[in-house]
């Protein structure tokens, strides 16, 4: 088991024609070491065409059509993009990966107001995506460093989740699945969203969940594992030396109106018993002493 | 992004908000213009930086005769304010706006920014105007009013009207206000604003609603499609090692420590400066070269973080994924070179190609120290800036 995606979902990339969507889609691919999980791409100029054999439609709906792909990855630059996401909510897609950085927050808040109601789950946007070691991958991170296991991990950062994921490797600690919910302020799914997930994949032993300063999104997630988590939590939260008022590359790091500090979030989840470091190098290290 | 106070009022008036009238002014010969254009026996002189707390740190002067502009004029520009939000150093005043007084009988204050609970924009009221909002927030929250604006319908008037008799807004003004409120709502709307302040909104002794100041910070990723707004953009009020580091498309941060830091991405980046500081020292800055690093980015961030003359030690730390290590190794190597680096350097490389990365750095026959993790790469740039 693992969540979100594994060996059995298909998936369609919008944005298949740009060099970043064409050059994960490939990376995708062969991921997928010969599954069939990328059957479709997306672009409204190119149907008809195809890409490394994969074919391309107009729109989202008639992707789905075609194919039955039920989850979408956008690569669509930041002035589409949420209109890309649109478009994958209205044709009632499973989930949508939203990679691309730089999406403007107003229409973010517009994106999820429409997705009010729907069951569509959005993943990102400005995020790495989401693995299943050894099945399927979809977004940018480096297959490579995967492995199956019992971890699930949670991140709003990209790289840091690498880090997170290395450090697990060096201890022979295998990943159920991997989610990198991004570091925008209005996105898709959050901590706690992830958090539930894992609480309900019996692949799944423990989880490691990898913060940022800014936001409360840590601390909700926090409380709900204090009342419900049933699997040994350890987090971290980068940013202890960040500054008030000055935004840490993610449109969502800011400490501001002194809210969102790392020590405040340290400090909640510790008390709703999630063991936390203050030290990045030991992420993996505390994840393998709460292993029973 | 950020805009003077002159600017944000020009974009209220344009909303259709009640602000002083005023102009902006560049020398105190345009303040004593400015000040016969809009005649009257009261001015007020205020130093334009982005800054907040201006009033506090001597930037904001009643005049009561022309002279009297003129004196306050000078004493203003070219001034270095230092304020709370300044730093030590200050900001020197360039810009005036010169304002007809204004009868202040109530001062209220009124605030938007995007909430991440609701994922909605917030408008934020308080009777408590004029002074600083945190304090207000953290020692008396239920003195601060909310509405989560449904982005399908805007700012109702009902809502608008309730807030206003929330902090004390009269009757017979709640008209005014609610064109106030709603006129900031669509403004933040429609600009792509980040952050939107009336700090504060007075209500005048006639009984008139008017924006006294303003503060309007923009959402960078969205200015692509705002070129006035771009056009407002005060390059004397930015930190200028940040605008070279914008021309690469690098994210750098200017801090005070003495370790300069280069990371691939945002969570890597604030975690790297956390173990150097859990290491005993601090970050000189923060900068993240992204995900598609080249090696003349990687030079051009080298030159950024030496520009600084705090740094005593600078730390690469790349985890490479779709950005190989080999690649960043051979930027590393040029960049060092080219800068004729003359302290020390500490790298981490972990990832795509990291073998080759590290055989880079040894075959370059520079005294690169390079570790494997983030525990000795803290541990070894520490001990470098201590002279260890």
């Amino acid at each position: 088991m693992s969540i979100l995606i594994d060996k059995n979902t298909r998936v369609m990339t919008q944005g298949i024609t740009g060099k970043t969507g064409q050059f994960h889609t490939k990376m995708g691919k062969e991921y997928a070491n010969g599954r069939n999980c990328y059957v479709a791409g997306v672009n409204p100029k190119k149907a008809g065409e195809s890409y490394e054999g994969i074919p391309i439609y107009g729109t989202v709906a008639e992707a789905k059509k075609q194919t039955g792909a039920n989850v979408s990855v956008i690569y669509v630059p930041p002035p589409f993009a949420a209109a890309a996401i649109d478009e994958a909510i209205e044709a009632d897609l499973d989930l949508v990966i939203c990679i691309t950085e730089g999406i403007p927050v107003r229409d973010l808040i517009r994106t999820k107001y429409k997705m009010q109601g729907k069951r569509t789950l959005l993943v990102g946007p400005n995020c790495p995506g989401v693995i299943t070691p050894d099945e399927i991958k979809i977004g940018i991170m480096p297959g490579h460093i995967h492995k199956k296991g019992p971890i699930g991990v949670v991140s709003r950062s990209g790289t840091l989740t690498y880090e997170a994921v290395g450090q697990l490797m060096d201890l022979n600690l295998g990943q159920s699945s991997c989610v990198g919910i991004g570091g925008d302020p209005v996105n898709g799914l959050k901590h706690i969203d992830v958090l539930k997930m894992f609480n309900d994949d019996p692949q799944t032993e423990a989880v490691i969940m990898v913060g940022e300063i800014g936001g409360s999104d840590e601390e909700n997630a926090a409380q709900w594992v204090k009342a419900n988590m049933k699997k040994p939590v350890v987090g971290f939260i980068a940013g202890v030396t960040a500054p008030p008022g000055k935004r840490m590359g993610h449109a969502g790091a800011i400490i501001s109106g002194g809210k969102g500090t790392a020590q405040e979030k340290l400090a909640v989840m510790e008390s709703c018993g999630i063991k936390v470091t203050k030290n990045p190098a030991e992420m993996g290290k505390l994840l393998k002493s709460v292993l029973k | 992004m950020k805009i003077h106070e002159y600017q944000g009022k020009e974009l209220f008036r344009k909303f259709g908000m009640a602000t002083p009238r005023g102009f902006a002014c560049f020398s105190v010969d345009e303040a004593v213009e400015a000040a016969k254009k809009l005649g009257g026996s009261v001015w007020v002189v205020k130093a334009q930086i982005h800054a907040g707390g201006r009033g506090k740190g001597g930037g904001v002067k009643v005049a009561q005769s022309i002279e009297e502009v003129r004196e306050k004029a000078k004493q203003i520009l070219g001034m270095q304010l230092v304020t709370h939000q300044t730093g030590p150093g200050g900001q020197k005043v360039r810009r005036l706006l010169v304002e007809e007084g204004a009868d202040i009988k109530k001062e209220l204050y009124v605030g938007m920014v995007v909430d991440r609970v609701t994922q909605r924009v917030a408008l934020m009221a308080s009777s408590e105007g004029g002074m600083d909002i945190e304090e207000v927030a953290a020692k008396t929250p239920e003195k601060i009013h909310k509405v989560f604006i449904d982005p399908g319908k805007g700012l109702l008037d009902k809502e608008a009207s309730d807030v206003a008799g929330k902090i004390g807004i009269p009757e017979a003004a709640r008209p005014q206000a609610v064109k106030m409120l709603q006129g900031l709502y669509k403004c933040f709307d429609e600009t792509d604003a980040s952050l939107a302040e009336i700090n504060p909104l007075i209500l005048t002794g006639d009984g008139r609603v008017v924006a006294l100041d303003s503060k309007l910070n923009f959402d960078d990723n969205a200015l692509f499609r705002h070129p006035d707004i771009v056009a407002m953009r005060d390059l004397d009020e930015e930190d200028a090692l940040e605008i070279e580091a914008s021309k690469y498309d690098l994210s750098y941060i200017s801090l005070d420590g003495n370790i300069g830091c280069l990371v691939n991405g945002a969570g890597l980046a604030m975690a790297t400066m956390d173990t150097i500081k859990l290491y005993g020292a601090e970050p000189a800055n923060f900068l993240d070269v992204g995900g598609g690093a080249t090696a003349e980015k990687v030079t051009a961030a080298f030159k950024i973080m030496l520009s600084n003359p705090k740094v005593k030690a600078i730390l690469v730390n790349i985890f490479g994924g779709i950005m190989k290590c080999d690649t960043i190794a051979a930027g590393v190597v040029a960049a060092a070179r080219e800068v004729k680096l003359g302290v020390p350097l500490v790298v981490r490389m972990r990832g795509t190609n990291e073998d080759l990365g590290k055989q880079i750095l040894k075959d370059s026959g520079l005294p690169i120290i390079s570790v494997d993790n983030m525990a000795q790469a803290g541990e070894k740039v520490v001990a470098a800036v201590k002279g260890k």
